[in-house]
Order: C-alpha cells, then structure tokens, then sequence
C-alpha cells in the first residue's frame, strides 16, 4: 500500500498525459490531460507552500532552541510574516492587504525584496569576475578559446567595442553573430539539448514505469 | 521629495550597500539584510500561491461548481504530512502524481518538442543552394553537434576517433561557455550599473 499505491498513481498519470498526446483536445482523454494539468499545478503549488512551511519551521526551531544565529532566523521569520499575511488577508479589510498595486506585499516587493534581488545578482559580477581571473590563468588551449570568445562578446555587445571591432577589417561583429553566436554556440546548445532531453525522456520511462522511485524517499 | 520618499530611498539604499558590504567580507550588518531577503521572498512565494493557486484555481472553480478541484487541493494538502516522521508516507502518493504527470508531459514534450525539431534542423542539406556562407555554417553545426554529443558520450573510453572528435567537441564547447560567459558578464554588469546610479542618483542626489 505505502508502495504499490504512489507506483499506480504515477502510471496512471504518466500513462494519461502521454496517451493523450495521440488524441484530440475536445475528446475524454484529451479533456483528463487539460484536468491532470491544472491538478499539476495546483499540487505543485502546495508544494512550493511546503519549502515556505519548511523555512519557518527551522527558524522557529532555531529561535526556541537559541541556536547559534537565532537572532537573524527572526528576522527571517518577520520578513515571511510581514509579506505573507497582509497577502493573504481580504482585500475587503482594507485596501492595503491583497497583492494589488499600493498594498503592504506591493510595497514590500519595490522597495525591499526586489532591489536585494537585483544587488544579490550585481554581487554576482564581482564573483564572475574573480572565478574567471582564476580560470584564465590555467594556460591551456581551451582556457585560451574560452576567453577570446567571452572577450569579443563582451566587446561586442557594447557600443564603444562594437566600434572598436568595426574599425578590424572583415566586418567582425557580423561574423561572430553568424559563427559564433550562429554556428558554433548553437551546435553546442543543440547537442546540450538533445543529450538532455534523451536523458530526461529515459528518466520520465523509469518513473511512469516505476523503476526509478527516489522521489519516495526512504521508508 | 516627501519624508516618506526620502525613508523609502534609504532604506533601498541601507539594503543594497548592507548586501554589497559581503564583498568585503561577512558580516552582521549583510546577514541580517541576507535573513530579511531570505524571509521576504519566501513570503513572496505564499502570496502569490495564495492568490494564484488557492484562490483562483481551487477555491473559485470550487465555489463556481467544479468540486472536483477539490481532489487536487487535498492532494496538496497532503504533502504536509511530510513534516510527521509516522505519517510522512501519504504524502508519497501526491509527489507520485506531480512525478507521473511531469513525466508524462516530459515523455511527449522532450522527444517531440525538443529532440526531433533539432536533429531535422541540423540535418540540413549542404549542396551549397544558400551560397558559401550558408554552406560552411551548416558544416561548422553539424561538426558541433556530433562532436558535442561524442563528448558527453562516456560509455567508452575517448581514445582514438572518439578521443580526437571529443577533444574537437571540448573546442566548440569553449566557444560556447566563452559567449555565455560573456553575456553572463554582461547581464551582472548592467545589474550593477543599475544598483549604482540608483545609489549615486537617487540616494546621494536626496541629499546633496
């Protein structure tokens, strides 16, 4: 039971969204796939919720038990708190709760979470930059590739070096758009894709088959 | 600018420069902008799963007739179990639909969407009908193709024609980190340059 079910359940399913690929929209089967969709996401929806409920139970754990750090799991716990509930409360309270534009969540995003999410991801610069002064220094043939391509990119895509790449005989920013960008980067995200897509293929058979059961952890 | 404003202001300002300090090193002031973030877009997440799952995919249909919605909403609420150590099986047969399910839709989508249109894009004739440059950039992906594929191909060991194609797959592979590199480079850079007008326009123009 704690077994055979969760297989059956993800046969049936599987089995439905694939069948369903050989028939019509507006048929049963067609109309079980558009409803095992919308179950998809409402389900992984709940999910999501999960990782949220998870976050808050370490916090608090980490509060209660005055583990190291606790001060910083309140602030933590205040910033889901301070987002979630004004959210989640009806509009018809007051104008500030709800997700619309001048509410407490809308407030929140602009002025809070979205500028620490562009600054975490400017950080980032400085990051790249230090890992690629590391990588560069490996003198190897393919290092040497990669940072000649990575330069005249950069250079490219910028004004002042597109004009400097101009003033090079051979319309060079042209033919890295055709070669480079055209040609070889997209034979190497082809050959990415089609490697990734036969082995996500593979791995969705073993599950609707029931060979690969990780998902169900231990127990 | 109003006394609001001017608060709004520094306190993106506080926020961004508390995130930037990390790059000195690891510090109090970062970690507490760090747990903020952390706790914000984790709230972020339940308000928009509230209003866009909860409320309008189960609750209105729900409300409007359609009880059947109700099936996955228990399924979801299900996954809570995971949190008992005694009852953390039931939540199995939730995670084995969205499992089964996205395999299925994989299955399909993966082959026919993806595998497909880019093997019959690449086979493309070569009998130079677009001109030389046409020509060349059909060789140039083909040879990039096979070679890329050879080279994430470990069942045998890369020796010999395997071994030279790999090593001519590991060049085109290098050619294409090195432009996602750069653009990469490129996306962080234009971040920060928008972090630090906003520092140098907005906060240090309100008050010079």
């Amino acid at each position: 039971m704690r077994t055979s079910l969760p297989i059956a359940v993800a046969f049936i399913s599987g089995l439905v969204l694939v069948v369903a690929f050989f028939f019509r929209d507006d048929s049963l089967i067609g109309s079980l796939r558009q409803e095992f969709i919308v179950w998809l996401t409402i389900i992984g929806g709940f999910t999501l919720l999960l990782g949220v409920v998870s976050i808050v139970r370490v916090s608090w754990t980490a509060v209660k038990r005055r583990k190291e750090g606790w001060f910083y799991k309140i602030l933590t716990l205040l910033g889901v708190f301070a987002m979630a509930i004004p959210a989640v409360l009806p509009v018809s309270w007051s104008p500030l709760f709800g997700r619309s534009d001048g509410t407490i969540y809308d407030w929140l995003f602009n002025y809070m979470q979205s500028p620490m999410m562009s600054t975490m991801f400017a950080t980032l610069a400085f990051y790249i930059a230090s890992a690629a002064h590391r990588a560069f220094r490996a003198r190897s043939a393919e290092a040497t590739i990669l940072l000649i391509t990575a330069c005249a990119i950069m250079l490219w895509r910028i004004p002042m070096g597109e004009a400097m790449l101009n003033m090079i005989p051979g319309d060079l920013p042209s033919w890295l758009n055709t070669y480079v960008m055209g040609g070889a980067n997209m034979a190497v995200q082809r050959g990415i894709i089609i490697g990734a897509a036969l082995g996500a293929a593979s791995m969705s058979l073993r599950i609707i088959l029931g060979i690969e059961r990780m998902y169900m952890g231990k127990g | 600018m109003s006394g609001w404003e001017i608060f709004q202001v520094w306190l993106v300002a506080f926020l961004t420069l508390a995130l930037f300090s990390f790059m000195y090193k690891d510090n109090p002031i970062y970690r507490i902008a760090e747990h903020i973030f952390a706790g914000l877009t984790a709230g972020y997440q339940v308000g928009l799963i509230w209003d866009t799952i909860i409320l309008q995919q189960v609750w209105v249909p729900m409300t409007s007739g359609q009880w059947w919605v109700v099936i996955p909403g228990i399924l979801g609420m299900l996954m809570f179990t995971r949190f008992s150590s005694k009852y953390s099986w039931v939540s199995r047969s939730s995670l084995a639909f969205v499992m089964g399910a996205t395999a299925g839709i994989f299955l399909i989508s993966e082959l026919h969407g993806r595998v497909l249109p880019q093997i019959q894009d690449t086979m493309v004739s070569l009998s130079g009908e677009g001109g030389f440059g046409a020509t060349m950039l059909s060789i140039i992906i083909v040879i990039g193709v096979i070679s890329t594929l050879i080279y994430f191909y470990f069942s045998k060991e890369h020796k010999g024609a395997l071994g030279v194609t790999a090593r001519v797959g590991i060049w085109f592979i290098m050619i294409s980190f090195g432009a996602h590199f750069g653009y990469t480079v490129m996306g962080r850079v234009s971040l920060l340059i928008g972090r630090m007008q906003f520092l140098i326009e907005d906060w240090i123009g309100s008050f010079i």
